[in-house]
């Protein structure tokens, strides 16, 4: 007879992969693709086809280099390369894009270990490198073929209510980068991945509630300011990011709530029209600590 | 409804309807004097001797320790001192039986008129907890303030794919089992008797209710369908709302947890007097040809009770006594069936087959899935990474080991045996100390 396996108890596997949580993750933002595509024509598919092929081309070349065991597989750079390029706006070169790509790949990623062990949002670092490398094309906004600005900036000049109505902002017939102006697509994708249990709702709800209120004391129209700028897509995509957010609930409350705050600060205060994320970013870097502040309390266990 | 960690497992309760066929003796039984959790027992047996069904070859050495019974009628042939399957040091009668079963002809039933003679009816027995726990049972049941003790939960969650025998008992031997609740409600003077069962077994939970109905103090709880609800402090925490503080027992929460085939068993003792010889035992798994309930005698090598089942497919890759989340892949088919084996298992090449350990992807599963509210990702990176005082904060001994948490990883990691692994090496720092 063939000898026996043996190993440590649990003998059966449930049936989540990293793989299949990243395929999960690219069937959510499936919808933004064919928003950004209607909307800003058959370029942004373009972009976006760059972006991953790029991502996974920087992930496989980076780890056969330092004979690493590659990941290409488990399809984290694929979503990384579609966050990217959701945002990007399209008119962007795509040798910009493919920098961006590099960026988020080998410097965010890959030379903090890999998958797991970055702390910040490789696609979220990797834009705000973009825009202040590449400030011009990063905002030359296109929409029908107009060059316009996007509806943050009518926000924070108080000329808001003119130029878009809640409609258009919801449906994202507007200017804006590829993947954030459709709300609707960006609400479809959040669903189905409540549904498949990948992300928990708390990060996001909490996130867009505290812009929400803020938003109001301010001032502006709560309602426009959730539906502008990167906010949907940050709160649902990029905040619940496993690796670089808090692995316990009242962690992800405090995560989303700092996001909140932060986003409206910079809205308000900042001289870039968008504190999406810069936000995410910064609580990244908090992450360990609300993990720490946040660890749960045993089953009976007594407070340590 | 009060909410707890777990998983969702696949069922797999294919032999329910499996009554459970005797099986035929074995040639030679392996009689380990450690069955049970605590001191192992006292060989009162040497080679040469013959021996009956039932009779004690075993004294309990101590509270916390266990009567063995020999299981067949035969000859002492060897008495091992070392486990061939892990070198450790153990005592094990080997007996050859001579196929007659012949009863050993001083057992009778004993008297039970008192708590006294209730309980020692329950060391008599021989009858360790057969939930997976092992421990005697007598200490469980030796109160020392019955007042203080408001439920008996009698555990049928029986949550572990695959497993039935808890079923069977449920069905087959629910007379005995009701028995056992009336001598507890007797004897003990317990308020609040409560049968457990987990929602997937709908025969069970309908005959406990008819005998529920009969008695005014006993009532059915149906848990839902979530391993590991039959985890004993998941359970007090289900059935009564209450938490057992850490380092304490249910007894400490006014609760004493039994398992439905333990009770039985122990009830099977006091109404034949014949201790606890056999036990039944779920064969199943796809590389088994005829998957059954069988009545297997204590001792039985596995590959006897696997011949008795028509024998393995030529696919088997894995053999586990216990449940596929909580049981011991076994190296050797030579191993013996012992009291609390309520499951034997042969997985195929393709069921065996576990995911390889990718890179953590800080999901948070392993936390959210925990029914202890621990944090495996966080003991497993304290422990790789030898920080002992962030591991002390983490309280790795308090996993019941259960092993949602590797269970539910994306990664494949390896989860509860990083805790497992924490878990002794904190103990022994503990005890450096």
């Amino acid at each position: 007879m063939k000898l026996l396996t043996v190993s440590p108890a649990p003998h059966i596997h449930g049936k989540a992969t990293t793989s299949g949580i990243m395929r999960d993750v690219l069937i959510a933002l499936a919808p933004a693709a064919v928003a950004s595509a209607v909307i800003f024509g058959l370029r942004a598919l373009l972009v976006i086809a760059v972006c991953v092929a790029s991502s996974v081309v920087f992930e496989w070349g980076y780890e056969k280099l330092t004979k690493r065991d590659n990941t290409v597989r488990d399809m984290s750079a694929c979503v990384t390369g579609v966050l990217l390029a959701y945002n990007l706006p399209v008119t962007i070169p795509l040798w910009q894009a493919v920098v961006g790509s590099a960026v988020a790949i080998i410097l965010v990623k890959q030379l903090f270990g890999g998958i797991g062990r970055n702390f910040a949002n490789p696609a979220i670092t990797a834009r705000i490198f973009m825009a202040l490398a590449f400030a011009g094309t990063m905002s030359n906004f296109t929409y029908d073929a107009v060059t316009s600005a996007t509806p943050l900036v009518y926000l924070q000049n108080g000329a808001f209510s003119f130029s878009y109505s809640v409609r258009d902002l919801f449906l994202g017939t507007h200017a804006g980068v590829l993947g954030e102006t459709c709300a609707v697509a960006l609400i479809i994708g959040f669903v189905y991945l409540l549904i498949r249990r990948v992300i928990s709702w708390e990060t996001s709800v909490v996130y867009v509630v505290v812009v929400f209120a803020l938003s109001a004391a301010f001032g502006w129209d709560p309602v426009r300011s959730i539906l502008s700028g990167g906010l949907m897509l940050g709160a649902i995509f990029m905040a619940t990011d496993y690796v670089t957010a808090p692995m316990t609930f009242w962690g992800r409350v405090i995560f989303g709530a700092g996001c909140g705050v932060l986003t409206v600060i910079i809205r308000r205060y900042g001289s870039y029209p968008e504190g999406v994320s810069f936000s995410i970013l910064l609580m990244n870097i908090l992450t360990p600590y609300i993990n720490k502040l946040t660890m749960s309390r045993p089953f009976g266990g007594a407070r340590t | 409804m009060r909410k707890t960690g777990g998983v969702r497992t696949p069922h797999r309760k294919a032999t329910s309807d499996s009554k459970g066929a005797q099986m035929t003796t074995p040639p030679e039984v392996i009689l380990p004097m450690d069955m049970h959790r605590g001191k192992p027992a006292k060989c009162l047996v040497s080679v040469g001797d013959y021996v009956k069904v039932g009779q004690k070859i075993g004294e309990a050495d101590g509270e916390s320790s266990a009567h063995i019974h020999s299981s067949v009628s035969g000859t002492v042939k060897r008495i091992d001192a070392v486990n061939p399957a892990t070198g450790g040091a153990q005592t094990r009668v080997v007996i050859e039986s001579d196929g007659l079963q012949t009863f050993d002809e001083t057992l009778a039933p004993p008297v039970v008129e008192t708590l006294e003679q209730f309980l020692a009816a329950v060391k008599a027995s021989g009858v360790v907890g057969l939930g997976g726990g092992a421990a005697p049972a007598g200490p469980k049941l030796t109160l020392r303030d019955p007042s203080k003790i408001d439920y008996l939960i009698v555990n049928g969650a029986e949550c572990e794919p695959y497993m039935t025998s808890d079923t069977r008992t449920m069905i087959d031997d629910s007379e005995l089992l009701w028995d056992g609740v009336r001598a507890i409600k007797r004897f003990l003077g317990i308020k609040n008797i409560v049968l457990a069962i987990e929602k997937n077994k709908p025969e069970p939970i309908r005959i406990m209710r008819e005998y529920a109905a009969k008695e005014p103090i006993a009532s059915v709880f149906v848990l839902p369908t979530l391993y590991p609800q039959g985890a004993r402090l998941t359970l007090v925490y289900k059935v009564t709302g209450r938490i057992v503080p850490e380092g304490k027992r249910p007894g400490d929460a006014g609760c004493v947890v039994i398992n439905c085939s333990t009770l039985a068993s122990i009830m099977r003792y006091i109404k034949t007097g014949v201790p606890m010889v056999a036990t039944r035992v779920t064969v199943d798994g796809s590389a088994v040809k005829n998957p059954q309930n069988v009545l297997v005698p204590l001792g039985a090598p596995i590959a006897d009770v696997l011949e008795f089942c028509g024998g393995l497919k030529t696919d088997a890759a894995k053999i586990i006594t216990g449940g596929p989340m909580m049981g011991k892949a076994v190296p050797d088919l030579s191993a013996p069936i012992v009291k609390s084996t309520g499951t034997l298992l042969a997985l195929s090449e393709k069921e065996a087959r576990l995911p390889e350990p990718s890179p953590c992807i800080m999901c948070g599963r392993c936390i959210a899935n925990c029914p202890m509210k621990l944090m495996p990702v966080e003991i497993q990176n304290a422990y790789l990474s030898g920080k002992t005082e962030r591991l002390r904060a983490l309280k790795p001994g308090m996993c019941v080991e259960c092993g949602c948490c590797s269970f539910t990883c994306p990664a494949g990691r390896p989860l509860t045996q990083y805790v497992k692994l924490a878990k002794t090496q904190l103990r022994e720092k503990e005890a450096s100390r």
